[in-house]
């Protein structure tokens, strides 16, 4: 009998990103699959296409032996698939009713009998146990519960194949369990599911097989009663790091960033950091290690005054900058390279000698009573478009002319020229090409070893690994328990960073083991 | 070592001057039409239009007469639209800046004094600047639609206006709402005594100037400019977003109050009610066209001056609405529009067939 | 004077003329709702409305009252897909199109008016719709008044329940209601985002036609350059104050025909009051109504041009 769903040699490429690198997998009828990698690996790449919202490069999909052409989320939606996003699709003004049956096409003409559809939904809410009810707004309902709303969108619709892109991100331990049984109901049911995750033990409990993606490519599918967790993070994470590991630090000298008990929230009202201490000293570089989605974001935004904490205190050299906003920051020698280059670090139609001025724009030499020197503005670009090797652009060039390598070159040169005592780099390397990558890690090293204190979040293992001197993992907007930098098992951290504490850590979160 | 010359492509620039024009030569021809008939053609009407815009030298010297005002709205509308701020309030901070020179200019505290001129301008750049504050506290702060707001403020500062010329500032001599006469020290006289181009021309090239110099070429345009492409990306590198819409408002209602001041100053000598035939509304399509340019901005202003002047021509002559001029107006803003979003789509189409996306 | 004051507001002639007056303003959000409930910014109201009174004149001027109500809301609707398509399929600033469909409004109505009909600019009546009193219902004391109005009246009382039912009662209305908060969410369950902004965009169009020509062909009988005088930003700030509702509008263009009707029987009543301050008094109500109520919570995806991702 012909497999539910067959995946061949799917390809999907973006403007600089080969997303899906001829991926395949097969999955039959009433299978639990687990789709296991970091971050950009291509797992919700893939998911997005077979759900429509992507349209593939080249490749083919098979559903019950046929191929199918999905273009979009329709078609999907026709065929039986349904999709849980990891970013909610809900609408939050509007009702649980509402959210399930728009768009859906009845043959009762323009009327909706709201009526109807909230009994049935309120059916199929109790026959899960949802508890849910269907008269509720969306904005009303916690966290939890919304995702549950998902879920019944894609009930209602009868899909048998069901995607879920990293459901239990933003549960809490109790809900995982029920999310779980709910799960098996479905399986009992004879639905098909699509399971989205970076997290191990959750691949271990509740999957019945297992493909792992990596860098675009496929690295192994596997049934999990034949495998385990050591062996799932290895396939995972495990890649010769190409590039040359730093030198450890050598001269780590006063504390220069002191956080205590930061608690910041999240877009979603929640809490996204939870009770964060650390302290970072001249000339080390601290790593700060973690799966997107578990409060890094938030906290580097606190840390550089984009956000507020609502609890807990920062203090930079002795003074006390919790509240401090970014150009007061800045003044104290602080260095902050955003995550997103291009809504936040730069102004994409300003010219890169504007962009590298901007932060000192007021100050001499580059100003002077207000009135700014071309001169010097364009020298001081060229010189560090030289010195920091920016390519393919003049000092007039706009920024956004520029390759995304040379556009972060260029952020890396504004924060870095000045010699600051504090960086704050959060994902200073994405969707870079390697030569660019090659550059930022080094300047990160450069800057250490001339005294700054250095803090880097980011989710790509392999750059905490050659960078980090110290680590911490986040997960769940807490550390999970500090290891040291440059000598570690990956290993070990794979495993932290998909929710296992380190052995010997206090943890009321603890997971039941299955 | 790299050469000291510009990156930019030759045809990005050419494009912003190109664009407009086309824009402009569209929407002449297309408005135009609708004013054609059995009796004038498309041609006849062109042609009219031309000589009534340059054929003489005293239709030329009418239509720098008409660039004056535009010129400062349409400098007004560029300035704060530079910081992301449409201020559609420039009608009603020039009337209420006339006004208020009318004020001054009819005191004879000043008569005769040097000061009599400066202090009139600077009567009007306040009140204007004061009537657009309010706009601005609110965007910045609350995020309230600045187009509703100065709208709303744009007819009661017309009622104002009314008010105050059918009372209190009415000249008891005359027949019609205006004020007194202005004395004479306040006058901006005429350039040449031949024709009525007058020394607000003059001030408008200095505040020309002065503008652009702000807006690139000092640490405040920098600023408001940073401000109007990416808030976000200004507020990361420490700029105080909320003061520089608000800083930016301010001028722009200055630079409107001025329009209306060096129109009474220069041209009637008194202020009468509907002596703005909407030139702020014009410096809407004034701003546009020109990119938010100042130096652009003179160009534009004068091509707009310049086709009211030919198309009032028109009206007394043939007795053709002069409001078909909005119909190039808003056809050309419209092309200008449509052909960046247009642009900007291909662009998109190209790049997603490139890299298979 | 005061009692004067007292007697005139609390006269069956106030409510009467105070209806009338919030009939342009309601029929006119009760289409922009449309739009801005999808997500597209209708400051634009003004001119369509204007566009809505001089067609709806010229058609009365040749035809009679109804076709001249059906040419304006023809003429509106073409002229809105140019809205459209450069709003939504090419996405581009909302406000900079909507600005300039007002200048187009002032272009077009001018022209044509002075072009068609010379210089006889005033009085010039056209056929229009005349009051109609509604049998029984209007003997009823007080409320009677509700039931001698005109039948552009008669549509904004039914438009209020029809514009409700449409959107807390059919698939349309939810469909809307979702683009306008979050197009992304409503394309992952299949809506066509673009196409229910142009039926909206199209919809508000028609009724501001409407509204427009109720002061022609309703009121009036004659068209005058500008009449609109700002109504349409006013209706547009009546949307923002009424949270987008239709009951919530409603009761905001009940108040603001109130303040109309008041001011004008100010100026009728021959008080020492200069015209121009009762004049001013619904361009600073909506003011202080934006100051006072704020501006609330509008739709999340509003005047936001939504692109599709591929």
């Amino acid at each position: 009998m012909a497999p539910l769903l067959e995946i061949k040699e799917l390809r999907k490429q973006f403007t600089s990103v080969l997303a899906n690198d001829k991926v395949s997998l097969t999955v039959e009828k009433g299978e639990v699959r687990a789709l296991l990698g970091e971050n950009g690996a291509g797992k919700s790449t893939l998911m997005s296409c077979l759900y429509g919202l992507y349209s593939m490069d080249s490749g083919e999909i098979l559903i019950d032996g046929k191929k199918v052409s999905i273009t979009d989320c329709d078609d999907a939606i026709r065929l039986g698939i349904g999709m849980v996003n990891q970013h909610f699709m809900l609408i939050q003004k509007l009702t649980v009713t509402e959210n399930v049956i728009l768009g859906l096409k009845n043959p009762r003409g323009p009327w909706v009998d709201y009526a109807g559809a909230t009994k049935k939904i309120k059916k199929l809410s109790d026959r899960y146990n949802f508890c849910i009810d269907p008269n509720s707004k969306i904005e009303d309902l916690p966290v939890g519960l919304q995702q549950r709303v998902e879920i019944l969108k894609i009930l209602y619709r009868q899909s048998n194949i069901m995607i879920f892109d990293e459901p239990t991100a933003v549960l809490t331990p109790n809900e995982v369990l029920e999310f779980f049984e709910i799960i098996k109901m479905f399986r009992n049911e004879g639905r098909t599911i699509l399971f989205i995750t970076h997290k191990l033990n959750e691949v271990m409990t509740i999957c019945d097989s297992v493909t792992v993606l990596r860098d675009g490519k496929t690295v192994g599918n596997v049934l999990v009663k034949d495998t385990s967790e050591a062996e799932l993070a290895r396939m995972m994470v495990g890649r010769e790091i190409f590039l040359k590991p730093a030198e450890p630090a050598k001269n780590i000298r006063q504390i220069v960033m002191r956080v205590d008990n930061l608690h910041v929230k999240g877009s979603m009202g929640l809490d996204a950091v939870r009770g964060i201490s650390f302290e970072l000293h001249s000339g080390e570089i601290l790593g700060i290690a973690g799966v997107d989605g578990n409060g890094q974001l938030e906290l580097g935004n606190a840390l550089s005054g984009l956000a507020k904490a609502y609890l807990g205190k920062v203090e930079i050299l002795g003074i006390d900058t919790t509240h401090k906003k970014p150009a007061g920051l800045h003044k104290l020698g602080l260095s902050h390279i955003p995550p997103d280059r291009q809504k936040t670090g730069l102004i994409m139609d300003y010219s890169v000698q504007d962009n590298l001025a901007i932060k000192e724009i007021n100050r001499f030499p580059f100003s002077r009573y207000g009135i700014i020197s071309r001169k010097e503005i364009r020298a001081h670009s060229q010189r560090l478009i030289d010195s920091f090797n920016i390519r393919g652009c003049w000092p007039d060039s706009w920024a956004k002319q520029l390759s995304g390598g040379n556009q972060q070159k260029v952020i890396v040169a504004r924060e870095f020229e000045q010699k600051p005592k504090l960086i704050i780099a959060i994902q200073p390397t994405r969707g870079l090409d390697i030569s660019a990558i090659e550059f930022v890690r080094g300047e990160l090293v450069k800057q250490r070893d001339a005294g700054a204190a250095v803090l880097l979040i980011s989710t790509e293992l392999d750059e905490i690994l050659s960078l980090a001197d110290r680590i911490e993992v986040i997960y769940e907007g807490a550390f999970t328990g500090s290891l040291p930098g440059h000598s570690v098992d990956p290993l070990e951290i794979g495993l932290q960073m998909a929710g296992r504490k380190k052995a010997g850590t206090c943890d009321e979160n603890e997971r039941e083991a299955t | 070592m790299k050469a000291a010359r510009s990156s930019q492509p030759a045809w990005g620039s050419l494009n912003k001057i190109v664009t407009p024009i086309v824009g402009v030569i569209v929407g002449i021809i297309f408005g135009s039409l609708v004013v054609v008939n059995k009796d004038r053609s498309l041609f006849m009407v062109l042609g009219q239009l031309f000589y009534g815009a340059f054929g003489s030298w005293s239709n030329f010297s009418a239509s720098l007469v008409y660039t004056i005002p535009l010129g400062f709205s349409g400098l007004a509308i560029a300035f704060s639209y530079s910081a992301g701020i449409f201020n559609i309030g420039a009608e009603g901070q020039l009337q209420l800046a006339a006004l208020t020179t009318a004020v001054v200019a009819t005191s004879t505290a000043l008569a005769g004094s040097f000061l009599h001129i400066p202090l009139a301008l600077l009567a009007g750049a306040v009140v204007g600047s004061l009537w657009a504050l309010l706009p601005g506290l609110l965007k910045a702060y609350k995020g309230f639609n600045e187009i509703v707001v100065t709208m709303l403020l744009n007819y009661v500062a017309i009622l104002l206006v009314s008010f105050f010329l059918q009372g209190p500032m009415k000249d008891p001599k005359a027949y019609f709402p205006q004020s007194r006469p202005f004395l004479e020290s306040s006058w901006l006289k005429r350039i040449i005594p031949q024709f009525n181009v007058h020394y607000g021309f003059v001030i408008l090239i200095v505040v020309v100037l002065i503008t652009w110099f702000v807006l690139y070429k000092t640490t405040f345009g920098f600023k408001i400019r940073a401000v109007g492409l990416n808030p976000e990306g200004a507020r990361y590198a420490g700029i105080n977003v909320e003061r520089i819409m608000v800083l930016s408002m301010v001028v722009s209602g200055a630079l409107a109050g001025i329009a209306g001041s060096v129109e009474v100053m220069g041209v009637y000598h008194r202020i009468m009610e509907g002596f703005s035939p909407g030139y702020g509304y014009d410096a809407i399509a004034v701003a546009l066209l020109a990119n938010l340019n100042p130096l652009g901005i003179l160009f534009s202003a004068f091509f707009f001056g310049a086709l009211r002047n030919a198309a009032g021509g028109l009206q007394v002559d043939f007795g053709i609405s002069i409001s078909f001029i909005y119909i190039i107006q808003a056809l050309a803003i419209l092309f200008v529009i449509a052909s960046n979003g247009i642009s900007r789509q291909l662009l998109n189409y190209r790049r997603r067939l490139h890299h298979g996306n | 004077m005061a009692t004067d004051l007292m007697g005139m507001i609390f006269s069956e002639a106030f409510l009467s003329s105070s209806i009338r007056l919030a009939t342009p303003l309601l029929i006119a959000c009760m289409g922009a709702i449309f739009s801005e409930r999808s997500g597209v910014l209708f400051l634009g109201l003004e001119g369509f409305m204007l566009m809505g009174a001089f067609f709806g004149f010229l058609g009365s001027y040749y035809f009679g009252a109804i076709p001249g109500i059906l040419l304006a809301i023809v003429v509106n609707m073409v002229i809105a897909l140019v809205f459209a398509y450069a709003t939504v399929t090419l996405a581009v600033n909302q406000v900079v199109v909507s600005v300039s469909m007002n200048i187009l409004a002032i272009g077009i109505t001018g022209a044509f008016f002075r072009g068609l009909f010379g210089a006889h600019t005033t009085q010039l009546l056209v056929d229009r719709l005349k009051v109609i009193t509604i049998p029984i219902l209007s003997q009823v004391p007080v409320i009677g008044v509700l039931f001698k109005q005109n039948p552009f009246t008669y549509l904004g009382y039914i438009l209020v329940p029809v514009v409700w039912i449409i959107f807390f009662k059919t698939k349309w209305g939810l469909k809307i209601r979702s683009v306008g908060e979050n197009p992304k969410a409503a394309e992952t369950m299949g809506v066509n985002v673009q196409k229910i902004r142009y039926i909206s965009i199209l919809w508000a169009s028609a009724f501001a036609a409407i509204a427009g020509a109720s002061q022609t062909v309703g009121n009036l009988g004659m068209f005058v350059d500008n009449m609109i005088a700002g109504k349409g930003f006013i209706a547009f700030a009546a949307v923002i104050l009424g949270r987008f509702h239709p009951l919530g509008t409603l009761l905001t263009v009940l108040f603001f025909g109130l303040i109309d009707a008041f001011q004008l029987n100010l100026q009728a009543m021959g008080s020492t009051i200069p015209y121009q301050f009762p004049l001013m008094m619904p361009y600073l109500f909506t003011l202080i109504a934006f100051l006072v109520a704020g501006s609330g919570v509008a739709p999340k995806a509003w005047g936001t041009p939504y692109a599709p991702e591929q």
